[in-house]
């Protein structure tokens, strides 16, 4: 059976000791499939999957990196005015993504395009904030996915609140809070760990340790592993191969389960890479090696899922040519909604500031309507 | 029609709110078995149960940023942040995200939370137990801000707040809780954005809010006495501001003084002393002056009453303006 198990937590044997220098325990990695693509045990994981849903898997990978590229690209372009790219998290981000259910609710960062994707959100959905022609703007009960949240760690809060609404409710959903490496550094995030141990509130959090934080290595984050640090909340952690997804999706589906029965949070470090910039504003040579990408380019979730494909025989050359197509399709679809994306009308950066409205917003609202019309009656004027 | 004092009408009022809607839930330090340092939530968790009244862990951006997480789940969180000072380590939350959710989600998240602040200097505490730091709030898109100064104000702004769709940073002044009056639990003396005329007079408009409001009624009491009649503007509602009450005091008495306990520097009380002269340039028989706590941190006891505006300070001012 398995567990949330990674770091051998158990409150029950802890015994007080004379405080000793931190001795971080080697972290295990829970890992199904090789980067060679060849399954492997694990004692505590398993997954067990029919053809078609190995095929559908790969498939989401190749969808959410296209929808990666297709944004990078309109970047560059000029469409787009900044783009978080997940280039290298996609084993992370599908497994968790395909371990939600329809009654679980989502909190991201800006960069969870993929669980988006799985999430069942149109892509075109995403492009407005990085178009500026919104700040996300979508009905995040639409597909249990919240609107991006852009401070480091806000969400995770928000996420274990969410979750000790569905314990006053009666819901039967869990809650999975998305975070990266340099979130583990905020307060919010800590006081999400606190509090959804106490009130052991249905939440797994979902932390995709990426290695950097903008130029910042982990090791200007922790000095311990970050899933260890779960123990200290009194909560299980574990620690999964990010670039895995099956392993991933074994892991965070055994955490989502755990949440729902009422045996309360996991914390859950993918460990992954980021293989490009942290947005397109960031130069990445500044701070670290070509090397170290190269070595990363190895572990690569997609290549690795599509040998384990062919090796198998789950897959015929057809189907991933036919998968390449889908994913044309796919970016042609984004390539053309974004494009469609129009710029609001000014007045409406009045709307939505508030649900009752306000006689301020109301008085300013008027004063820049009557001051814009006054150019559309010089113009006039002119013409006449 | 019962008299209570300002504190038990704010905790009938939060009785009421969990009764009549089972989404309302409150939320913060000591609130629960304690009934709040103040007492403003006694005996709600008794009757209301502890998924309903809520301990929470000792952390200001947990208390906000979970209640955030509640109302995105359909619920109405009341959160106490225990003083004005503590409520700093919830500003990123309440600016960053509660402020900007409705605007972010184009209106599809709705969070009617209120967080409730007891405000305001006078009990001779110490440092951090005293401030009034309502100006940042108003000064944030997205928020609303009320505060009220007499017991049945407490009682229905609170009921009021509650149920609206929007979030409410409601400041509770402390050192008026346990001033008493009548308090009428059946129906609603006005709207919670509505300003109140306080007392009627002709001569000079204060205008004030919180626990600045009775200040300024012991100070009109005082002025009648030599022959000035004051007129007082209880704001109630901070942001946004009932401006119709406030410029129409001012122009039937053609002069303005804004009294609050906060810094005057870059504040509540300078927005409001630019509307007046804005608005009413032609009225004015004086500039609008401003009687507040000084441009410092918030004093020690002993000296409190000298940072505080007083009913001298403000006869001075009255004085002042008169005499332009």
């Amino acid at each position: 059976m398995a567990r949330a198990s990674g770091d051998g937590y158990d409150a029950g044997t802890q015994s007080a000791q004379a405080v000793q220098p931190v001795q971080p325990s080697e972290p295990e990695l829970v890992q199904l499939l090789t980067p060679e693509g060849e399954r492997v045990d694990n004692p505590h994981y398993s997954i067990d999957l029919t053809e078609d849903e190995y095929r559908d898997l790969y498939r989401d990978l190749v969808m959410v990196r296209r929808i990666d590229t297709e944004a990078m690209a309109l970047q560059r372009q000029g469409e787009l005015g900044l783009w978080a790219s997940l280039l290298g998290q996609e084993g992370a981000q599908v497994g968790a993504g395909r371990a939600l259910t329809g009654r679980d609710f989502a909190f991201p960062t800006y960069r969870e395009h993929g669980v988006a994707y799985c999430k069942g959100v149109d892509p075109v959905t995403l492009l407005g904030l990085f178009r500026g022609v919104n700040q996300g703007g979508w009905d995040p009960y639409d597909k249990g996915f919240q609107l991006y949240t852009i401070v480091i760690g806000s969400q995770t809060l928000h996420a274990t609140g969410y979750a000790m609404g569905i314990q006053r409710d009666g819901g039967d959903g869990a809650v999975m809070a998305f975070f990266g490496d340099g979130a583990s550094s905020q307060g919010d995030v800590n006081e999400a760990f606190v509090w959804a141990s106490v009130f052991q509130a249905p939440v797994v959090f979902f932390c995709q340790n990426n290695q950097w934080a903008i130029s910042e290595p982990l090791e200007k984050q922790s000095r311990i592993p970050l899933y260890q640090r779960a123990r200290g909340f009194g909560f299980p952690g574990v620690r999964v191969d990010g670039n895995d997804v099956l392993a991933v999706l074994a892991v965070a589906r055994e955490a989502l389960e755990r949440a729902r029965e009422g045996s309360g949070p996991t914390l859950i470090e993918a460990f992954t890479y980021r293989m490009g910039p942290h947005t397109t504003s960031d130069d990445p040579t500044r701070y670290r090696l070509a090397a170290d990408l190269e070595t990363w380019k190895l572990k690569d979730p997609v290549e690795r899922m599509k040998a384990y494909l062919s090796r198998n025989a789950i897959a015929t050359t057809e189907f991933f040519e036919q998968v390449d197509r889908e994913a044309d399709e796919l970016a042609a679809h984004i390539r053309a909604g974004c494009l469609a994306l129009a710029d609001p009308d000014p007045l409406t950066l009045f709307d939505h500031v508030y649900a009752s409205g306000s006689s301020l917003l109301d008085e300013e609202r008027e004063q820049l309507a009557s001051y814009l019309a006054s150019f559309e009656d010089e113009k006039a004027g002119a013409h006449s | 029609m019962s008299t209570l004092m300002l504190g038990k009408a704010l905790n009938e009022g939060l009785r009421k709110a969990l009764e009549d809607d089972p989404k309302v839930l409150i939320m913060g330090e000591d609130v629960g078995r304690l009934g709040g340092v103040f007492r403003v939530t006694d005996g709600l968790q008794k009757d209301f149960g502890e998924d309903r009244v809520i301990d929470t862990p000792l952390a200001e951006s947990g208390i906000i940023g979970t209640a955030v997480g509640l109302a995105i789940r359909g619920f109405r969180p009341v959160c106490e942040i225990q003083f004005d000072g503590f409520v700093f380590p919830a500003f990123d939350q309440i600016v960053s995200q509660v402020a900007k959710m409705h605007y972010r989600s184009a209106g599809h998240v709705k969070l009617p939370i209120t967080i409730r602040i007891p405000y305001g200097g006078g009990i001779g505490a110490v440092e951090h137990h005293s401030e009034s730091p309502e100006s940042y709030f108003c000064h944030t898109p997205g928020l609303k801000v009320v505060t009220c100064s007499n017991p049945i104000d407490a009682h229905w702004m609170i009921r009021q707040a509650v149920a609206c769709d929007d979030p409410i940073v409601f400041f509770e002044p402390k050192r008026r809780y346990w001033d008493k009056g009548e308090v009428d639990t059946v129906t609603a003396p006005r709207g919670l954005w509505d300003a109140a005329i306080a007392r009627t007079g002709s001569d000079v408009t204060l205008i004030t809010y919180g626990p600045s409001v009775k200040t300024c009624l012991e100070t009109a009491a005082a002025a009648e006495t030599e022959g000035k009649n004051i007129e007082i503007v209880d704001l109630r509602s901070l942001s946004p501001i009932d401006w119709e009450t406030v410029l129409t005091s001012v122009r039937k008495t053609q002069h303005a003084i804004v009294v609050a306990e906060a810094p005057a520097y870059s504040s509540l009380s300078s927005e409001i002393a630019a509307r007046i002269s804005e608005k009413c340039f032609y009225e004015l028989e004086a500039p609008v002056l401003r009687v507040t706590g000084f441009s410092t941190p918030y004093p020690t006891a002993r000296i409190e009453e000298d940072y505080l505006p007083d009913l001298d300070r403000i006869l001075d001012a009255v004085d002042r303006s008169l005499a332009y």
